[in-house]
């Protein structure tokens, strides 16, 4: 299967600046893409798109030629940055992680989630213990393409490495395709396939940056 | 009460002994008001009937809360009316708080021009003075008991529409909502199992807050003659009637009702405030 965005532009108010221009990528089943770009780059905000959670202001999203479903199932799920915000907190973990399907033992030991967390409310675990039931909940059958916004930015580094490798041998067994995005370039070099860097790829920040640069030059004027 | 590990116990001891105490509180306070409300609801008029023969007796053991120009039992009398302002308040407030669930529903779900409308609507009714629009829709629907319920009912959903539209509009944007829509949940799905168990708590306490507004409110009118008739039993009645004789040192005509309206709304502002507490989600929600 092949996940791809054609041609996307997208800014967040109508006569606001563009965030993404003229983007266009694609993930393959099987592969895992490392994006990388520094902050407000728009990484998030192109995640969002691919994911179907936002829709693009021109091009399109397609998974194998055909647009997103917007009901049903999103064979594309993403995970969250945040993850204390992406779980309801008036929900325990057990309904949290069965919102969608049921995990079995097998994958929570892989998890690193512990039996005793599922009676617990969200406010009662950590950032990392969240984060784990939020990649468990969206790992279903139904899912083929993981699209992962800095999901691990918050973990120790033995965590990290546990859950990339978790997530490395599922993508491998099950032909999953995963865009992965993080600051954390050498992270990118050892769990991604291909890497790109959405500074090269985003048409928008050529102006942006001049914008910037003309800033700086003024207060330079100042100064000197 | 959840699963807990060792480590939590002293902790949770404590939590619980709070969380029975502040449940000891609401339940006192249901008791309290819904005994109040039944027993002036079923209370024979004999027991505040007139009797010139016991005119403006002071408090004693046979009138615990004294006589009034016509005899008649005070202690009774405010029950009764107590009871009538209750049962009135409780009423109009619930109409009133559906209003406001459907306003701010909408409001939050439609956006665009229902959402102006809406607010317009809000801002309109909170910015003249509560009392005026209540004395002018009253006395424009003829008094009495519907006049001032239906005045109650029209003056008090701004406040609770704010509360729900807020809320709804918060959950809705929510990004356990948004991932419950790509985990392929339904709208009815999604408003049962995250969009209302997050409105309902605010809705309920903020409808119990109303009570205590509708019921001061619907007495004020009442004192003030554009509400219930004269010649029924009512704490804004009581206290109108007793303005003519306070000044020849008949206190208790005063006192008495006005300490039992006070109590009654600083109970339900303990029941509102209490629940709260009991239903913030970091406590749980069982
Ligand atoms: N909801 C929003 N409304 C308006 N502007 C937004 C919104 N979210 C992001 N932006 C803007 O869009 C731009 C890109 O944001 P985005 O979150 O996609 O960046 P990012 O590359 O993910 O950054 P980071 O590495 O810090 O997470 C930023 O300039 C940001 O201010
Ligand atoms: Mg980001």
């Amino acid at each position: 299967m092949q996940l791809k965005a054609e041609n996307i532009s997208f800014r967040y108010t109508d006569d606001g600046p563009f965030v993404l221009k003229d983007i266009t990528l694609e993930v393959n089943s099987g592969e895992r893409v490392g994006i990388v770009a520094p902050s407000g780059y728009g990484k998030s905000t192109l995640a969002k798109i691919l994911s179907g959670y936002r829709l693009p202001e021109e091009g399109k999203v397609l998974l194998d030629g055909k647009p997103l479903p917007m009901t049903g199932y999103c064979p594309v799920q993403m995970v969250y940055q945040h993850p204390e915000q992406a779980v309801n907190p008036r929900h325990r973990m057990d309904k949290i992680l069965n919102e969608a399907w049921q995990p079995d033992d097998e994958l929570l030991r892989k998890m690193g989630i512990e039996k005793s967390w599922l009676t617990r409310w969200p406010s009662e675990l950590s950032g990392g213990e969240l984060q784990r039931f939020c990649i468990a909940r969206v790992l279903g059958p139904e899912t083929k393409f993981l699209i992962c916004d800095e999901i691990t930015t918050m973990l120790d580094v033995i965590t990290q490495a546990q859950i990339w490798h978790l997530l490395m041998e599922i993508s491998e067994e099950r032909n999953l395709g995963m865009m992965i995005i993080t600051h954390n370039m050498s992270l990118a070099k050892r769990v991604c396939t291909r890497i790109v860097d959405l500074t090269k790829l985003n048409n928008v920040h050529s102006h942006t940056h001049t914008h910037i640069h003309d800033h700086e030059h003024g207060d330079e004027d100042h100064v000197h | 009460m959840s699963t807990h590990t060792h480590t939590h116990t002293d902790k949770k001891r404590f939590e619980f002994n709070r969380k029975t105490f502040v449940t000891m509180m609401v339940i006192f306070a249901v008791v309290y008001l819904v005994g109040v409300g039944i027993w002036g609801l079923f209370m024979d008029p004999e027991s505040y009937a007139v009797n010139y023969d016991a005119k403006f007796v002071s408090p004693n053991f046979d009138h615990p809360f004294g006589t009034d120009f016509m005899g008649r039992d005070m202690f009774s009398r405010c029950i009764k009316a107590l009871s009538n302002s209750l049962i009135i308040g409780v009423l109009a407030s619930l109409f009133s708080s559906f209003i406001a669930l459907f306003m701010g529903v909408a409001s939050a779900v439609f956006g665009g021009w229902v959402d102006k409308f809406v607010n317009w609507c809000v801002d309109l009714c909170q910015g003249l003075p509560h009392l005026v629009l209540l004395i002018l829709i009253s006395f424009m629907l003829g008094k009495g008991v519907n006049g001032v319920t239906l005045a109650v009912i029209f003056t008090h959903w701004p406040s609770l529409t704010r509360i729900v539209r807020a809320e709804v509009m918060q959950v809705r944007s929510s990004q356990y909502v948004q991932a419950a829509y790509k985990m392929g949940k339904t709208k009815w799905q999604v408003a049962a199992t995250h969009i209302l168990p997050h409105v309902i708590p605010s809705y309920v306490i903020g409808l119990i807050l109303l009570f205590p507004h509708a019921i001061m409110h619907e007495a004020s009118v009442t004192f003030l003659g554009f509400g219930l008739p004269k010649e029924m039993p009512a704490i804004g009645v009581i206290l109108s009637e007793s303005m003519d004789y306070l000044a020849t040192g008949k206190w208790w005509l005063a006192v008495f009702p006005g300490l039992m309206l006070l109590v009654a709304v600083v109970l339900f502002d303990v029941i509102g405030d209490n629940l709260k507490k009991l239903w913030n989600p970091q406590s749980g929600n069982e």
